[in-house]
């Protein structure tokens, strides 16, 4: 029998690896997109989690639009991630570097 | 039929939105079918339909009630007109100064005015939520549109870093925020703010600390306050100066409903608990934000350091929690808008075509150069040092009489002596103004006469505000029950 427990723990194992994969990753933007993705969907799992054991259907919806906006979001990442190749050449997290002060 | 009319009346509640998001698309389609041919109209329709918005939502504005649609989604009291009318008026503001600095970098593009409406839309909505649901919407409807308006100048390779930066910083920001609700949405079952209100109220699960950290922390990084504050300077400094200027002015007002909506008032059964965690970031804030400021020789980045230490103070507002310290904290998020839209106004007509005048140095000696700026932006860097009787010294004041009332002695003192150290950076922007020689030929600053009136009428309004501080801190008081 699968408990609320075991979903919320899942969920915050996937949180956490999101949070970690973005602060410990220097090589690759791409991966913090994916990092950010995961994120959103540790949110939704608790969400499912949560509704199923209300037996409320709102936040069920609720990551419905959460799906929507995360694939937005997505597009917004690739495309400013498109920009930035074209300036740099380079996706590297570490080439972030010239804004400091 | 009676009962449809009906339903068309009650949602008169919702125009701004319905207008705003019906004039989303028609600036779009122009712009596909006349902007092209002539660049620039697309812009003087966004202005009038920022003025007719305001217009309208005055027309509408029903200063007597709290009116709930949409299943308890959206609600629309005196609190959300005052921040819609600021919000119409900021971006059209916003816009007015920016043209010609759009125009010398070529990217006076039809797509900037939509993108910048589509933000207003998000923090309308964010102004208006009554749920979680609307909130996280908001959220990412203003977010989404910043950070494309962030990487606008696609030739610009620093605007791309920012707007990368901003994005996965902005992205981490909405993940916690969303974690925080799922939380709390399991803990009180549902997701409409009154009724978390009502379920907090009573005695309730402790896991509710545990989604209200997450909250917190996300509300933070939205507003920018230390230690979440890593993305402001660098998305102030590598932005355009014009989308600087925006995200430095309307964003805030949807943030502070942010916090308000979520925090003062869906989350109010807790308020202890997320005001002990608000005051050490306000003071991080203060401490950091001016500090820091002191050392900057970018004035984008010490505007963003400024912003900083302003969040701090409008935070203070919130960890008071009372109704004094709310109307504080949106007296001092109005004046910090207006003051905002000043300062980022004079940097961008200062800047020319292929010449910012982002470095302090390129305030030397303005006063001989161009009197009127220099005089604007003295009494804008006065206000916002809280030189009385400048509007500043007035947001400041109330704050910290909030503060008082509740007995936060050392929160007290922080500020003040923070505002002193403050000061410093305001006034050597004068001092640089009025007292150094410009080391160079510098080119001439914006002379188109429009731009310059708005900007003179903006930094009279700091101080006619401020000797007649009466109506705005009443109004204030009164939306905030």
């Amino acid at each position: 029998m699968i408990t609320l427990a075991d979903m919320l723990t899942v969920s915050g194992i996937l949180f956490a690896l999101a949070v970690a994969g973005i602060f410990l990753n220097r090589k690759n933007v791409i991966l913090l997109l994916m990092c950010v993705e995961l994120l959103l969907l540790a949110a939704n799992f608790n969400f499912i989690a949560f509704s199923r054991m209300l037996g409320d259907l709102t936040g069920q919806v609720f990551v419905f639009f959460v799906l929507t906006v995360a694939a937005a979001e997505s597009a917004i990442g690739l495309a400013i991630l498109v920009v930035l190749f074209r300036e740099r050449r380079s996706i590297n997290v570490e080439d972030l570097n010239t804004l400091k002060g | 039929m009676p009962d449809t009319m009906m339903n068309l009346h009650s949602i008169a509640a919702a125009v701004p939105e319905i207008y705003l998001t019906a004039a989303i698309c028609i600036v779009l389609l122009f712009e596909a079918f006349v902007g092209a041919k002539r660049p620039g109209a697309t812009g003087t329709l966004t202005l009038l339909v920022l003025v007719v918005g305001a217009a309208l939502t005055v027309a509408y504005a029903d200063v007597a009630q709290r009116v709930v649609l949409f299943d308890g989604t959206y609600v629309a009291d005196p609190l959300a007109y005052v921040l819609k009318l600021a919000g119409f008026l900021a971006v059209a503001v916003t816009l007015l100064y920016s043209r010609a600095y759009l125009q010398n970098r070529d990217i006076l593009k039809g797509e900037y005015y939509v993108l910048s409406l589509s933000a207003l839309l998000g923090i309308f909505v964010l102004i208006s939520a009554d749920s979680l649901l609307t909130v996280y919407l908001g959220v990412e409807l203003l977010a989404l549109s910043v950070y494309a308006m962030v990487a606008f100048d696609r030739e610009s390779g620093v605007a791309a870093e920012a707007a990368m930066k901003y994005f996965v910083l902005g992205a981490i920001a909405s993940g916690m925020l969303l974690y925080g609700m799922s939380i709390v949405y399991g803990l009180t079952g549902t997701l409409n703010l009154d009724g978390i209100a009502v379920a907090l109220s009573a005695p309730h699960n402790l896991g509710v600390i545990l989604g209200l950290t997450f909250i917190v922390v996300a509300v933070a990084f939205k507003l920018g306050a230390v230690p979440f504050h890593m993305w402001l300077p660098d998305v102030y400094d590598g932005a355009p100066t014009s989308v600087t200027l925006f995200i430095g002015t309307a964003p805030k007002l949807g943030y502070f409903a942010l916090a308000l909506r979520l925090l003062a008032h869906g989350l109010a059964g807790v308020t202890v608990d997320w005001t002990a965690m608000l005051a050490p970031l306000a003071v991080l804030s203060l401490v950091v934000g001016n500090v820091v400021a002191i050392a900057q020789t970018n004035i984008k980045r010490m505007l963003a350091y400024s912003t900083i230490s302003h969040v701090g103070f409008i935070l203070l507002g919130f960890v008071a929690g009372t109704v004094n310290g709310y109307g504080a904290a949106l007296y001092y998020t109005l004046v910090y808008v207006l003051m905002a839209l000043g300062f980022f106004g004079v940097v961008i007509l200062a800047s020319r075509k292929g010449f910012e005048a982002d470095k302090l140095e390129h305030y030397k000696g303005l006063y001989r150069r161009d009197p009127l700026l220099a005089l604007a932006m003295a009494m804008l860097m006065f206000s916002a040092a809280g030189v009385p009787p400048f509007i500043g010294f007035w947001a400041k004041l109330r704050i910290i009489q909030a503060l008082w009332e509740t007995q936060h002695l050392w929160l007290v003192v922080t500020a003040v002596v923070m505002s002193v150290v403050g000061a410093f950076y305001y006034l050597r922007v004068v001092k640089l103004m009025y007292f150094d020689e410009a080391p160079e030929s510098l080119p001439d600053t914006v002379r188109s006469f429009g731009v310059r009136f708005a900007l003179g009428v903006n930094a009279a309004a700091v101080l006619v505000l401020g000797i007649l501080p009466a109506p705005l801190l009443d109004l204030c008081a009164r939306v905030i029950r």
